[in-house]
C-alpha cells in the first residue's frame, strides 16, 4: 500500500515553480478588446498577472524576457471544445463525449474523463491555447452533463472550475434525443426543470427512482443550480426561430444563465439575442446551408451580432471540438479579413482577439480569472514570433498560472525523427 | 376540386403519351435490329457542353503575380484576352491600348486554385440523405461507378469556394468506403443547369480507390469482405487481375461480355485514367506503389498521405504526388501520426506535394492551409519561397490530374484562369477580389450581381448574402 501511494505521488508531476517573469518591448495584447500595445510589459508573479501595458515597471529579480518585435498576449481559450476527454474520435474506447446507454444525463460530470496527457491537450498547448471549456455531449438525453473549464498544463491539475455549466442541445439534435421533434425538447426541457424544481423544493420527497420519475434524482440535483442560475446553461442552437423559442424559456424560468453556443443563424435575431443580454459562443466561419437549421450561415454572423450588441465569442461545435482549438486564431483572423470584404461584416483585430480571449471567458463566468492580461488574472501568457492571428505566427513560449511549459508533442517528435525520410545507421526507431 | 380534377386528366395524359399507346414510337429501337456484334462503345457518352462565358481583354496592372510554376514578378502586368492568359510581365509588357484596366498594386495575381479533392455536389449542402450520393457502400469493389451522375450542380458549396476560395477547377471524388470507389470528374467551378456544362473539357476521368480503415470497416462491420488490411490488398490483386484479363481480351478484340467496372480499370492500365488513392498510413502507400508495377499501372496522387513525410524519398522515386491537408491529425487511427510539416518535407525531398481540402469548408481556404504549411516549413527550417509554394495550390494539382497543358498556371496560351486577391494569398486577411475562369469575370466582390447564387439559396432567407 505505502509503495502504491508513493508510486501514484512519482506519478502526478508537480508544476516546475512559478517565477516572477516581465516579458518587455513587444506588442502588448489585453485580449479584453483594447487595441494592442507597442513597446508593452507584462509582468507575472505568483501565477498571476501584475500588470501589463506601457509604462510597467519591471519588478527587482524578476526573469526578464525581451520580446522586441514579437508579440504578448493572453493565452487562447477555446470556447467550446471536447479537448482532454478524447484521444483518437475514431477509437470509440478512448472518447468519453457521450454515454448513449447511460440512464443519466445531466448529473454526468465530465471531470473524471479530463487526461491532461491525452495528445490534443500538448498539440494545443504549443499554439498558444492555455484554457479550453470541455463539453460533454448528449447520450442519453437532450442535457449533456456539466461541463468543465480547463488549463492546458503539462501537468496533472487541469480542472480550473469543475461543473462550469450544463450542456443542453436544442434544435435538430435536441429534437432527436427527445423522442422526435423540437416541442418534444420542450416539453422535455421544461419537465426536466420543473422536477429540478420540486426536488429542490424536497429533496426526501423527490421520486426519481419509480419508473414514472421524469428525472433519476442524480439528475434533478444536477439541474438545481440551473433553474436557480447558479450555474450556466450552455445551448446548442443554430435556427433563428429556436434561437427565440428558447430565450423565451426565462418567461417560465426567469433565473436561466443562458450561454447561446453555435448559433449560426443568429444575426437574423441579433436584436433580441442582445436585449435578452445572452451570450454567445459561436461557430466563426459557417457559411453553408449545412442543415435546414443553417440556411442563413454567412461568415458576417459574428460581426453582425457584434454590431447589434451581442456578446459574442467563438467556439468549436462541431468542428473537430475534440482536437482543433488551435484554429481559433485563424478563425478570428478570417473575421478580420471580412473588414475588406465589400458588404460583409468583420470584426476589428482587438475585437476578433476578444473573441478568443476574455469573451469566452466572460461568457461562461470566468473573465475575473482567465482570457486577458489585465492585473490579477491567472499568468496565462503566450509569446508569439508575430501577430498571433496571422497564418505564418507560431507561439514560442507559454506560460500557464505563471510556470513555462515544455514546446514538445508527440508532432513536433514524429517531425524531428522524419526530418529526411530515409534511414542512417540504424532503424528510424532509434532516432529520438 | 376542380383543380384536382383537372390535374387528374393531365396526368391520365402525360402518362398515356409516356407509354406511347397512341402513336407509333418514332425510336430507331422499334426497328428489328439485324443479328451483328454490339456497336462499339461510346469513347465518351457523357460529353461536356461546357463553353467559357463571356469575358472582355482585360489588363491587370501593378500586382504582384505568382506565376503558379514558381515565378514571381512585382509590378506585374497580366493580361487576359479571348479567354487566354496572353501575357505576362513587368511593367513594360506591351498591351494593346483600349483595353479594361485593372489597378493591381497592393494586390496579388496568382492562377486559380486547383482542388484535387472535393466532394462538392456529391456530398453537397444541405448535408441531408437525400442528398448523400458519395459512396456506393453496397460493394467494395465499384469502379464502374461515377462521380459526375452524383453531382448536383445546384450544391451552394461551388459557389463559396470560388467566392472566398478563388477555386476555379476541382476534381470530385467518389467517397472512400470502397477500395474500387468509381470514377472521378474534373470540373470548372462554373454554375450550371447540368453537370455537362460543369465538366472540363478534355480532362481525363480519375479513378478513386481507398487503402487502409475504410474499406474494411465498411463491410467488415457487415461480415464481408474485406475486414481488414490484407483483405484490402487480396481483394485489389483479385481486381486487377480480372481487369488484366478484360484488357488482353479487349486488345486483342476477343468476344467478351461488356462490362462497366473493367472497362473503368482497363482504362486505368491503358493509361487513360489517372489513379487518385485515398492512404494514410506510409507502410500501406508503399504496398501500392508496389502492387502498381505488379499490375501495370500508375498511382498519379495519394490523398490525405498524412504520413507522406515518412517515406517522401519514394514519392520521389516513383513520382508520385501527394495531396494533403496542413494540420489535420488524430480523428481516426490512420491519421494519429499526421504532422504539421507533412507538406514542406514532401516538397523539400523533391516530391510532389499539393494542398486539398476533402471539406466544403476547407476548400474556401486552401490558400490559408498552404500558408500554414509554408509557415510550418519555415521554422524547421525548410525555405520555401511563397511564389514556389503557389505550386502547392495549382500547378502539381493541374499536373496530376492531367489538365497542366491548359490550366494551373500563367503562362501564355493557357485558360484565363485567374484569382486577383485583395493582398498576399498567404495572409489571414487577405480573400479573393476578383475571379476568372477561361477569361470571363465569375466574381467580384465589389459586385453583388458577380456572385452565384444557387438555386437552392433562392428565396431562403440570406439569399444573395455575402456568405
Amino acid at each position: 500500500m505505502r509503495a502504491l501511494l508513493l508510486a501514484c505521488t512519482a506519478l502526478i508531476a508537480a508544476p516546475a515553480a512559478a517565477q516572477t517573469v516581465a516579458i518587455t518591448g513587444g506588442t502588448v495584447a489585453i485580449g479584453d478588446g483594447s487595441a494592442p500595445i507597442e513597446r508593452g510589459t507584462v509582468v507575472v508573479a505568483n501565477g498571476r498577472v501584475v500588470a501589463a501595458g506601457a509604462n510597467v515597471a519591471v519588478p527587482a529579480g524578476a526573469q526578464v524576457i525581451d520580446a522586441t518585435g514579437k508579440w504578448v498576449t493572453p493565452g487562447i481559450v477555446a470556447g467550446f471544445t471536447r479537448m482532454g476527454i478524447v484521444e483518437v474520435d475514431g477509437v470509440s474506447q478512448t472518447s468519453d463525449v457521450a454515454a448513449n446507454n447511460s440512464i443519466w444525463s445531466a448529473a454526468i460530470d465530465i471531470v473524471p474523463a479530463i487526461n491532461p496527457r491525452s495528445t490534443p491537450i500538448a498539440i494545443n498547448r504549443i499554439e498558444g491555447v492555455t484554457r479550453a471549456v470541455v463539453s460533454p455531449g448528449t447520450g442519453a438525453t437532450m442535457f449533456a452533463g456539466q461541463g468543465a473549464v480547463i488549463d492546458l498544463g503539462a501537468d496533472m491539475d487541469a480542472v480550473t472550475r469543475p461543473r462550469a455549466f450544463q450542456f443542453v442541445e436544442f434544435g435538430e439534435t435536441g429534437a432527436r434525443e427527445a423522442g422526435g421533434s423540437r416541442p418534444a425538447a420542450f416539453l422535455q426541457f421544461r419537465s426536466s426543470l420543473q422536477a429540478a424544481q420540486a426536488y429542490a423544493r424536497n429533496p426526501a420527497g423527490y421520486d426519481g427512482d419509480s419508473k414514472d420519475a421524469i428525472l433519476p434524482r442524480a439528475d434533478a440535483a444536477a439541474l438545481v443550480p440551473v433553474v436557480n442560475g447558479a450555474m450556466p446553461l450552455l445551448v446548442h442552437v443554430e435556427r433563428g426561430s429556436d434561437i427565440l423559442a428558447v430565450l423565451g424559456l426565462r418567461r417560465e424560468f426567469p433565473a436561466l444563465k443562458l450561454v447561446l453556443v453555435g448559433a449560426v443563424e443568429g444575426w437574423t435575431v441579433a436584436r433580441e439575442i442582445a436585449a435578452a443580454g445572452v451570450p454567445v459562443i459561436a461557430s466563426a466561419l459557417n457559411d453553408l446551408p449545412d442543415s435546414f437549421e443553417t440556411l442563413a450561415a454567412t461568415q458576417s454572423n459574428i460581426g453582425r451580432m457584434k454590431a447589434a450588441g451581442v456578446k459574442v465569442s467563438i467556439g468549436m461545435i462541431g468542428d473537430n471540438e475534440s482536437r482543433m482549438a488551435f484554429q481559433s486564431t485563424q478563425y478570428a483572423g478570417n473575421l478580420v479579413a471580412l473588414g475588406k470584404v465589400p458588404g460583409a461584416t468583420g470584426l476589428d483585430w482587438a475585437a476578433a482577439f476578444a473573441t478568443i480571449t476574455s469573451a469566452p471567458a466572460e461568457a461562461i463566468g470566468l473573465g475575473g480569472e482567465i482570457g486577458s492580461l489585465r492585473a490579477g488574472r491567472r499568468g496565462d501568457v503566450v509569446l508569439w514570433n508575430g501577430d498571433p492571428l496571422e497564418l505564418s505566427s507560431a507561439a514560442e513560449r507559454v506560460w500557464i498560472d505563471g510556470v513555462e511549459q515544455p514546446m514538445e508533442s508527440r508532432q513536433t517528435k514524429l517531425r524531428d525523427r522524419y526530418r529526411t525520410a530515409s534511414e542512417g545507421q540504424l532503424p528510424k526507431a532509434y532516432e529520438r | 376540386m376542380v383543380f384536382n380534377k383537372h390535374l387528374n386528366v393531365l396526368s391520365a395524359t402525360i402518362l398515356l403519351a409516356a407509354c406511347g399507346a397512341s402513336e407509333p414510337p418514332a425510336t430507331a429501337s422499334d426497328k428489328p435490329a439485324p443479328a451483328k456484334a454490339a456497336p462499339a462503345p461510346v469513347a465518351d457518352p457523357y460529353p461536356s457542353t461546357y463553353k467559357a462565358y463571356p469575358g472582355v481583354a482585360t489588363v491587370i496592372r501593378g500586382a504582384t503575380v505568382f506565376d503558379g510554376e514558381g515565378g514571381r514578378i512585382e509590378n506585374g502586368t497580366v493580361f487576359l484576352s479571348e479567354g487566354k492568359v496572353t501575357a505576362i510581365g513587368g511593367p513594360d509588357t506591351p498591351i494593346p491600348a483600349d483595353v479594361a484596366a485593372i489597378d493591381g498594386r497592393g494586390k496579388w495575381v496568382t492562377p486559380g486554385i486547383i482542388d484535387i479533392h472535393s466532394h462538392l455536389g456529391d456530398y453537397p449542402s444541405p448535408s441531408v440523405q437525400a442528398n448523400s450520393d458519395g459512396n456506393e457502400a453496397t460493394s467494395a469493389v465499384t469502379p464502374q461507378v461515377w462521380a459526375e451522375h452524383s453531382v448536383w450542380p445546384q450544391d451552394p458549396g461551388f459557389s463559396r469556394a470560388l467566392a472566398n476560395g478563388g477555386i476555379t477547377a476541382l476534381q470530385i471524388l467518389p467517397g472512400s468506403a470502397n477500395l474500387f470507389g468509381g470514377r472521378s470528374v474534373v470540373l470548372k467551378n462554373v454554375p450550371g443547369r447540368t453537370v455537362q456544362q460543369m465538366k472540363f473539357p478534355g480532362a481525363p476521368q480519375g479513378l478513386k480507390m481507398a487503402c487502409g480503415e475504410n474499406p474494411k470497416r465498411v463491410y467488415g462491420s457487415r461480415n464481408q469482405l474485406p475486414s481488414t488490411r490484407m483483405g484490402n490488398m487480396a481483394v485489389n490483386r483479385h481486381t486487377w487481375m480480372r481487369a488484366t484479363e478484360y484488357k488482353r481480351k479487349r486488345d486483342k478484340g476477343e468476344a467478351q461480355p461488356r462490362d462497366p467496372s473493367m472497362d473503368t480499370l482497363a482504362d486505368v492500365l491503358d493509361g487513360k485514367i489517372l489513379v487518385h488513392n485515398h492512404c494514410y498510413r506510409a507502410d500501406e502507400m508503399a504496398f501500392v506503389i508496389d502492387m502498381s508495377k505488379e499490375f501495370g499501372y500508375k498511382v498519379s496522387t495519394f490523398h490525405h498521405a498524412v504520413e507522406a513525410y515518412k517515406i517522401a524519398d519514394l514519392l520521389r522515386q516513383n513520382g508520385i504526388c501527394a495531396a494533403m491537408w496542413s494540420d489535420w491529425y488524430g480523428f481516426k487511427m490512420e491519421s494519429y501520426d499526421a504532422i504539421k510539416e507533412n507538406i514542406p518535407l514532401v516538397h523539400n525531398a523533391g516530391a510532389c506535394a499539393i494542398v486539398h481540402s476533402d471539406d466544403a469548408n476547407g476548400i474556401q481556404r486552401l490558400n490559408q492551409e498552404a500558408a500554414k504549411a509554408l509557415a510550418d516549413g519555415r521554422r524547421m527550417g525548410i525555405q520555401v519561397s511563397d511564389e514556389v509554394a503557389w505550386t502547392w495550390l495549382s500547378w502539381n494539382p493541374a499536373k496530376a490530374m492531367g489538365i497542366g497543358d491548359v490550366t494551373g498556371s500563367l503562362k501564355p496560351g493557357k485558360n484565363a484562369d485567374v484569382v486577383l486577391w485583395n493582398g498576399n494569398p498567404f495572409s489571414v486577411y487577405t480573400r479573393p477580389d476578383r475571379v476568372w475562369i477561361d477569361g470571363a469575370l465569375m466574381y467580384d466582390a465589389g459586385d453583388p450581381k458577380r456572385r452565384p447564387v444557387s438555386d437552392f439559396e433562392l428565396g431562403q432567407i440570406g439569399e444573395g448574402d455575402v456568405k
